[in-house]
């Protein structure tokens, strides 16, 4: 039986794109560090950075443009789609992880604040709160004064938002697993446009928010989870695009769909690190502030 | 799924080497084969020969330190200096020190040891283990490596910018702030942090491959509790990675704000907390030092074995003794911070957990003298590679409890105590079972027999050269040598003049770890199948040596009287295990 392939799985033949997208990547995180330094490496080093992104776009697209033509191709058997789920599941692990290193930050900042003296914001002898509340702790997450976001505004809108998008998301597929094309298409415009209105009601947040990235580190803090967050959001909405697109092109069955389930599995996750988001940050952490 | 094949249970039997392999064999052109791989041996290949070069350098980079440090005084810095930076100003010498530092710790860990350990054994020797074709993504596999490289790459960049007062990033593997944030000017730390990331997003894709490959691609009949204990190891190995390198890249990511757009996460004056890094780096730094050693565990267990002829003494105790490790690994960081103020309860909650570690460890080393208990032993230059390990891992282990106490380490933190402990269990530790593995498995990847005299004496000259390095740096760290010094009082002298003494005698066994490479690739026998006898009986002493380009292209069928079942009742098993 030499020469033949008696197995399931998938072997695949030599690609150039892992190369193309490593060298883009290191082109990328180089043409970050040129355009760090404008004084040393020109104002026109940030070239190379575009240039970096441009092949990693490049590469995204191609390696998962090949993908879809291998699924609709029948090289996806039962085991190999097996793979993917494991991938994707091991996917969103890490990228849970990612987001516990920015929560560990922001508890560190609310539950062991800087003593006042410290940051030449008072004197050894104020009291003041920690955001357990505590009497006694020297300082707290939000300096006395600054305002914050009011949680019960637009925060609760765009928690809305995306609670009711991960509704229509199911819906959509809901309506693939039962054959209802025209209700795959409609969930996922609809969950489509629920992410980029949540973006939009985002930047609009940052564009009138009452303080800035590096005020202090409860603000820090505050842009770089949300901000990341919303780089999620992006990239969700990106992916259910791609499935509507692949929708109108005919593809995806009641049975195979994997593209489909894990665009949606990914945007559960974004919903569910919005929910601690809203919860820790936005409620919790400025409990108590002025709000804007 | 095809579910018939011939038995696997003997080492003759299967895809042996005279069988013709028209697909098997087919091999792309050079450019495709070794650039845009997605062949799981070929990918292997690359990632030892990635490590082996960066080994070179990492290894290069500790000579110019131990000559440094031969006797009191500086050298050679301004040597250096002068050589990377154009000045023999005494702050860019001392500046060279910490880039020497710097880029000896993240080269030999994150270019030289994961990259032997998991791209190359892991690649390598998984999918062969559990009767796999190839791994679950072997495009990913492919960006894997090259992510390897980009981020070597980007450390070698940050060796010709500015770092502060010379070139280089200054600021030791641990990237601790504030010397990597306001400490250090200049774009070198911005390209070793970027460095981090590269080679982590690598590790990180690496690590769902292999955990993929390992739940989904199992031969039939290759159970979990049947699996070999190098695969057990690499899984434990993936899920660490997996779970704590996303924590370093936003970790590091804030070092980047830190250092260019204003936040204020590390530094006090803004209201931030530098050792909320050290939590956060260790958090990763913890699990990351059982990533380094967890797949030398599992080649270990493979080797003991082989060479004892018998299973591996308590071979599931030994599999979930790495899970055990591998989860109360994520739960002891905060003993590597014992000097940062940490209250005593604290401290005592840290020792308790760290010690604890101490026993799934015992549970290992003890089995593998079980092991070897009333073998038929046969002291081939893989088993005398993994002895050497076990005893000194041994050494570096005991010297670990020590340091768990959080009261002694108030004294000893920050000595050459320290940098004695983690080589004893890095340097010997993890190079001697890579060694060990790569003597093992060398004859199954060439297909050619190394001398067996020369890796004796390689082994005997390094097991000397590395406990000459080492073994005196216990004696200057407990008489208060602090560490990431170049220079030293008088008193310190006589055990650092040995300790160079001891690098010469490493270096000059590693010649002849280089010649038996050359003799092999020229002069060597030809490897049959299985050259180590009936002791090794994973599945890779199944298949020709070198494998075919695509192995196991009808399953292997694991059938129950593998060795692996040693915890059946020895009256149920069939006579003819």
């Amino acid at each position: 039986m030499a020469g033949n392939v008696n197995h399931d799985y998938h072997i695949l033949e030599p690609d150039i794109w892992p190369l193309v997208g490593s060298i883009s990547a290191l082109t990328f995180t180089s043409g970050m560090v040129l355009s760090f330094y404008p004084d040393l490496f020109g104002t026109a080093s940030s070239i190379v950075m575009w240039a970096g992104l441009a092949g990693l776009i490049a590469t995204f697209f191609m390696w998962f443009k090949n993908i879809v033509v291998e699924a609709q191709r029948g090289d996806h058997t039962p085991v190999v789609q097996l793979h993917m789920r494991y991938g994707m599941i091991l996917f969103i692990a890490s990228e849970v992880m990612f987001f516990v290193g920015w929560f560990w930050s922001f508890f560190d900042f609310a539950l062991f604040p800087t003593p006042l003296e410290v940051i030449g914001a008072g004197t050894a002898d104020q009291e003041t709160i920690n955001n357990f509340g505590v009497a006694g702790a020297q300082a707290s997450l939000v300096p006395e004064g600054m305002e914050v976001l009011d949680p019960f505004s637009l925060p609760l809108l765009n928690t809305l938002i995306l609670l009711c998008s991960g509704t229509t998301v199911t819906w959509a597929h809901h309506s693939l697993i039962h054959g209802d094309r025209e209700g795959l298409k409609q969930g996922l415009w609809a969950t489509i446009a629920l992410g980029v209105l949540f973006s939009a009601i985002q930047a609009y947040e940052y564009a009138v928010a009452p303080f800035n990235f590096g005020q202090n580190t409860y603000s820090s803090a505050f842009y770089m989870a949300t901000g990341f967050h919303g780089f999620h959001v992006i990239i969700g909405t990106i992916f259910l695009a791609v499935c509507l697109f692949r929708a109108y092109k005919g593809h995806f069955t009641p049975r195979q769909h994997f593209g489909f389930e894990a665009a949606a599995w990914y945007w559960h996750f974004v919903d569910v690190v919005w929910l601690f988001l809203f919860i820790a940050i936005y409620i919790w952490g400025g409990w108590g502030a002025p709000v804007h | 799924m095809a579910t018939t094949a011939e038995g696997f249970d003997a080492p003759t039997a299967g895809h042996g080497g005279d069988h013709s392999h028209d697909h098997a064999d087919h091999k792309p052109g050079f450019f495709a084969r070794w650039f845009m791989s997605t062949n799981h041996k070929d990918i292997g290949t690359l990632y030892l020969i990635f490590a082996i070069i960066a080994g070179i350098v990492g290894g290069a980079i500790s000579g110019i330190m131990r000559m440094e440090l031969a006797e009191p005084g500086i050298q050679y810095l301004q040597f250096w200096a002068q050589f990377m930076g154009g000045t023999s100003d005494i702050n860019t010498a001392l500046h060279m020190w910490n880039v020497f530092i710097t880029a000896h710790g993240l080269i030999m860990v994150f270019f030289m040891v994961m990259p032997a350990m998991i791209g190359g054994f892991g690649n390598w020797f998984v999918p062969l283990m559990i009767g796999a074709p190839d791994m679950a993504f072997p495009r990913m596999n492919n960006v894997s490596f090259w992510l390897t490289v980009a981020g070597f790459f980007s450390l070698l960049f940050s060796l010709f910018v500015p770092g502060g007062t010379g070139p280089g990033a200054g600021v030791g593997w641990t990237v601790y702030a504030p010397l990597s944030t306001t400490g250090s000017v200049g774009p070198a730390v911005d390209f070793a942090i970027f460095s981090l990331h590269l080679a982590g997003a690598g590790s990180i894709l690496g690590a769902t491959n292999f955990i993929t490959t390992i739940f989904n691609m199992r031969a039939p009949g290759m159970t979990l509790h049947k699996m070999p204990l190098f695969v057990w190891s690499v899984l434990v190995t993936a899920f660490l990675l997996l779970l704590a390198l996303p924590v370093l890249a936003a970790a590091i990511t804030m070092l980047l704000t830190d250092r260019n757009f204003g936040t204020t996460f590390f530094d006090p004056a803004g209201g931030g907390d530098p050792v909320l890094y050290q939590h956060l780096f260790w958090f990763f730094g913890h699990p990351e030092v059982y990533i380094m050693i967890l797949p030398g565990f599992g080649m270990i267990s493979q080797i003991v074995a082989t060479f004892s002829r018998k299973p591996v003494f308590g071979y599931l105790g030994m599999a979930y003794a790495m899970v055990a490790i591998g989860v109360v690994g994520f739960i002891v960081w905060a003993h590597h911070m014992y000097t940062v103020g940490l209250d005593v309860n604290t401290k005592m909650y840290f020792t308790a957990a760290t010690m604890v570690i101490a026993v799934p460890t015992g549970v290992k080393i003890f089995s593998w003298i079980a092991t070897m208990w009333g073998g038929s032993m046969e002291f081939k230059s893989p088993m005398v590679w993994a002895m050497g390990f076990i005893f000194l891992f041994t050494v570096g282990g005991v010297t670990g409890v020590v340091l768990a106490n959080g009261g002694i380490d108030d004294n000893l933190h920050d000595t050459y105590y320290v940098v004695a402990h983690f080589h004893y269990v890095l340097s010997m530790g993890a190079v001697f079972s890579l060694f060990a593995g790569f003597y093992y498995w060398f004859p199954k990847m060439s297909g050619k027999m190394h001398s067996e005299l020369l890796s004796h004496i390689h082994f005997w000259l390094f097991f000397v050269g590395v406990n000459v390095i080492f073994f005196p740096q216990h004696f200057l760290g407990m008489n208060g040598m602090p560490r990431r010094y170049p220079d030293y009082p008088e008193a310190f002298a006589f055990w650092n003049e040995i300790s160079t003494y001891g690098y010469l005698i490493m270096a000059g066994s590693m010649l002849i770890f280089f010649a038996n490479l050359a003799y092999a690739f020229t002069a060597g026998r030809k490897a049959g199948n299985n050259p180590w006898g009936e002791g090794a009986t994973t599945l890779e002493w199944t298949l020709s040596s070198p494998p075919p380009f695509h192995q196991f292209e009808t399953l292997p069928v694991i059938e129950d009287h593998h060795d692996y079942h040693d915890h059946m009742p020895r009256d149920e098993r069939p006579a003819t295990a």
